[in-house]
């Protein structure tokens, strides 16, 4: 049992507004005319599409190969047709498009073959980690982070931590599904658990949720050893994964550090529930409960299928006039949809139709009177009001000095601000100039190590051509004394000098050939084969019987060759340096 | 575009000075009827003076009237500048200073919030030094009618020795200093009851209470008020054990002069004071420590003011090195 939770400093309580979407069980959204599935589901990874338009598709069937350390799998939702690959719009602030396969539902919801995985008969770990990627596992809080990746680290966790605590006001995606399906999201903390090698598991709650908590605990009691249901108080951000860990535990993880190294592991409770459907159900992670509520006639959550347009959800709640835009995810992190037809993605866990009433806008912006309930509000324990100043002033070095990049953007201070300073949007303003300005550095430092290294590779080819030229020398000295030990009428020095030449041009002329001679007039031709011809025959003296007089007359034939080689290098060289600049 | 958070708390600059002027009204209103209505018209004088002045300002910088004018700042400034002046200063010295404190240091140096010094403090500070007997001239509590402290601001005769003098800290230490009285000797005289200034030691009750609402609607923090309170009483403890005779006692200290009006509404003055946790016990205590040097050792009745401007100099430096460590940071945390 814990013997006490453990406070964070600061946070705040607003206006929940969780009864009016938790009052229905969760329901099944219809299928959409179109599923617009995206092949990206983190910032760092895109899977690799392995289907083609036109191409038949079952329920779960993989469409996206895992790719890179961060990707993950994704599947059709769906059986039907995938009619385009193609750039859709996402439900990202900056509204930037990422490729999607549209998939056109065929109706019958036809599964695919479905492969559960017992981890306990797993060889190796690197099969259930596979599993858990090739299932498209990401967590479902709203990050999205690969599971795998969190599971997979070599450092074992003696704590493993369901987050439950949906601390974010309006959404109740959670807390229906802690209410409706706790076995399945207990027995995906137990394959969890086995995984991060944990003995205990903490189910943290907010205790706004009595009738979650009381789901889970009968679930848990069915368990041996049973997963520990704690509520801990409603405070915002009660459920961010840091303050989480704090609060049931003690520890605090700093910025950059993954919770594991201070042997502690957390996840969504709605990632459990998938994890559980990956490995005892074969069925990768498709679908996800989305609370839709806000300004409409009927809210509540829904299942929706991956890659549903949002616009396809909203006549289910029926949006009530006034409703002036969309967020996705809470009023306190999310962020305004840039277009109705983004698709639902494994983060999203709730859409707010807002209308002014709702959420009014803020009123006009005033100085800020450093009072410091922003400082109180923290629950990073920041000087908000400094990062503010330092943010404004573009004195982006000092800001990180006060710690700028271990804001959680939580939005507490905003919230509790007197001068109605949208302080958040200063962070965030501070971090993208300063990501910006190390984008830009490191362009700077590849540009110059490219230089210098274009620098370098001459100054080398140089030396190697200086080196090679000299090797040659060295060996026609050689040849030229062996002859001059054994004399013969056709090893005078000159001549081989000019056989050497001969080679090398022909040898060179042979590389380019086909470039050079393929496009030419015939009349260039006809001339070509005639100088060839011509070579031919004064190599072909110069083999067999030089004379006295053939000298002279291979002396001009080489003259001419030496041209052509060297005019042939140059243009070579120019092609060269026109490849490397583009 | 509105960016998160989309809602927010209730907070509004106005509605923290409203409080505040809130918070002072219990010290008022015993002022008033312990000492006599003339602070009313100062008070009044000072408030339309401040809002006229930023008003103006506010014209000739070119910025919107509103929301700046409603958000009541200038008139808590105006407010603890009249409460630290004697009731009976003629207008012209109310005026002067409130635009001393409005315009000079408080919108010259940008407006609200950009202010390195506390207005009303720069105010008393210039006032005590170029009119240093009018800013001496205190009445005996409820000695003076309404007629004749109005009389007195309206610029009236000042021959009124017999009814206004030197407030109680005045007059020990120029008691101590001109006699070879002891401390128990000059706290004999009329002036002083039975805490402090007689009549004038109720005040303080008033702000006090006005202070502790302030911290239980969590406008202001403990720090200030027990750093400054607690530090004002420890060093004059430390001289009273000493020498007795010559040093008042800690409370006397407390409840005398500006010290609990400092505690709860001066020292806490957000924009100009140290903002950290650590930052406000060390701020609070500094201007308490200089007070008290001043008090006792110095040229004016009373050193606050001179305590905060100081210690406002300091405030970058101390904010710098105070600075809480954060999440995941702390010492004696895991790692």
């Amino acid at each position: 049992m814990i013997a006490k939770l453990f406070g964070f400093h600061g946070g705040i309580k607003p206006d929940t507004h969780k009864d009016e979407s938790a009052r229905e069980p969760i329901r099944r959204a219809p299928l959409p005319a179109r599923l617009i599935v995206p092949l990206r589901h983190n910032t760092r990874a895109i899977a690799r599409c392995i289907v083609e338009p036109g191409q038949k598709v079952l329920k779960g069937q993989r469409i996206g190969e895992a790719e890179g350390v961060l990707g993950t799998a994704v599947h059709a939702p769906t059986s039907g047709t995938v009619v385009e690959v193609t750039h859709h719009v996402m439900p990202h602030p900056s509204g930037l498009p990422t490729g999607c396969v549209v998939i056109e539902p065929d109706g019958e919801d036809r599964w695919g073959e479905r492969v559960p995985l017992d981890p306990a008969t797993c060889s190796t770990r690197q099969t259930v980690l596979g599993h858990l990627r090739d299932m498209g596992i990401v967590g479902m809080g709203g990050a999205a982070f690969p599971s795998h990746i969190k599971v997979g680290t070599e450092k074992r966790a003696g704590t493993l931590i369901l987050n439950g605590a949906e601390c974010e006001p309006w959404i109740t995606s959670d807390d229906r599904l802690m209410r409706e399906r706790a076995p399945a999201i207990l027995r995906g903390a137990e394959i969890l658990r086995e995984l991060v090698g944990a003995t205990r598991i903490l189910v943290g709650i907010e205790d706004n949720k009595p009738e979650a908590i009381a789901a889970m605990r009968e679930a848990a009691s069915a368990l041996d050893p049973a997963p520990e249901i704690v509520p801990v108080p409603t405070l915002y951000p009660a459920g961010g994964e840091r303050q989480l860990i704090r609060v049931l535990t003690g520890i605090e993880v700093p910025h950059g550090k993954l919770a594991t190294e201070f042997g502690v592991q957390c996840f969504n409770v709605g990632t459990a529930e998938a994890v559980h459907r990956a490995f005892d159900l074969g069925e990768p992670l498709i679908a996800r409960v989305v609370t839709l509520t806000g300004n409409v006639e009927r809210p509540g959550n829904w299942e929706v299928l991956i890659g549903t347009p949002v616009e396809d959800l909203l006549p289910l709640v029926d949006p009530r006039p006034g409703t002036d835009r969309y967020l996705l995810g809470g009023p306190m992190m999310g962020f305004a949809m840039p277009d109705l037809s983004v698709p639902v993605v494994k983060g999203t866990n709730c859409i707010i139709a807002a209308s002014p009433e709702l959420f009014p806008p803020p009123p006009p912006e005033q100085p800020c009177i450093r009072c410091g309930a922003c400082a109180e509000a923290c629950p990073a324990d920041l000087q908000p009001f400094e990062l503010y100043w330092f943010s404004r002033a573009r004195n982006f070095g000092k800001a990180q000095e006060y710690h700028l990049f271990d804001c959680i953007e939580c939005g507490c201070c905003a919230y509790v601000c007197p001068s109605n300073i949208p302080l958040v949007d200063y962070y965030r303003f501070a971090k993208s100039e300063i990501w910006a300005r190390e984008r830009e550095q490191n362009a700077a430092d590849q540009a110059r190590e490219r230089f210098e290294f274009r620098n370098y590779r001459i100054e080398r080819e140089k030396a190697e051509k200086a080196a090679r030229l000299a090797a040659k020398a060295a060996e026609t000295k050689a040849k030229l004394a062996e002859g001059a030990a054994a004399p013969k009428a056709d090893d005078d020095p000159k001549k081989a000098l000019v056989a050497a030449a001969l080679a090398r041009a022909q040898a060179q002329k042979a590389a380019v050939e086909p470039k050079n001679t393929d496009n030419l007039p015939p009349a260039v031709q006809a001339e070509i084969a005639e100088i060839e011809q011509r070579r031919k025959q004064a190599t072909g003296q110069t083999d067999d019987a030089p004379a006295a007089d053939g000298t002279a007359a291979t002396g001009d034939e080489a003259r001419k060759a030496r041209i052509a080689v060297a005019l042939e290098r140059a243009a070579g060289r120019r092609g060269e340096r026109e490849q490397e600049e583009p | 575009m509105i960016h998160s958070p989309y809602i927010r708390g209730n907070a509004s600059v106005q509605r923290v000075m409203g409080k505040v002027l809130l918070a002072l009204l219990p010290g008022i209103a015993l002022y008033a009827w312990k000492v006599g209505a003339g602070i009313l018209v100062n008070l009044a004088l000072a408030t339309v003076v401040a809002l006229a002045a930023e008003a103006a300002v506010l014209k000739l910088r070119r910025r919107p009237l509103m929301p700046t004018l409603g958000d009541l700042s200038a008139v808590v400034t105006a407010w603890l500048m009249v409460l630290c002046f004697p009731p009976i200063a003629p207008w012209w010295m109310t005026v002067m200073g409130t635009l001393i404190a409005i315009v000079a240091v408080k919108h010259l140096y940008g407006g609200l919030g950009q202010n390195p010094f506390n207005p009303a403090m720069v105010a008393y500070c210039v006032m005590i030094v170029a009119y240093p007997s009018l800013m001496s001239q205190w009445p005996a509590a409820g000695e003076l009618s309404f007629s004749a402290q109005l009389d007195l601001i309206l610029g009236g005769v000042r021959d009124i020795d017999a009814v206004t003098g030197a407030t109680v800290l005045d007059t020990l230490r120029t008691g101590l200093r001109a006699a070879d009285a002891t401390v128990a000797e000059v706290m004999q005289r009329e002036a002083f009851g039975l805490l402090g200034g007689r009549g004038w030691e109720w005040l303080g009750l008033g702000y006090l209470a006005g202070g502790l609402w302030l911290l239980q609607q969590r406008v202001i923090t403990w720090h200030m008020p027990v750093a400054f309170l607690g530090a004002l009483a420890l060093v004059a403890a430390a001289f009273w054990a000493h020498e007795p005779t010559r040093f008042a006692d800690p409370l006397f200290h407390v409840v005398s002069g500006g010290a609990l009006l400092a505690a709860f509404f001066i020292v806490t003055d957000p924009v100009s004071g140290a903002t950290t946790p650590r930052g406000k016990l060390i701020f609070a205590a500094g201007v308490a420590v200089i007070a008290y040097l001043i008090r006792s050792f110095g040229a004016f009745p009373d050193g606050i003011a001179f305590g905060v401007l100081l210690m406002n100099m300091c405030v970058p430096l101390i904010d710098m090195k105070t600075q809480p460590p954060v999440f995941g940071h702390k010492k004696g945390g895991p790692r």
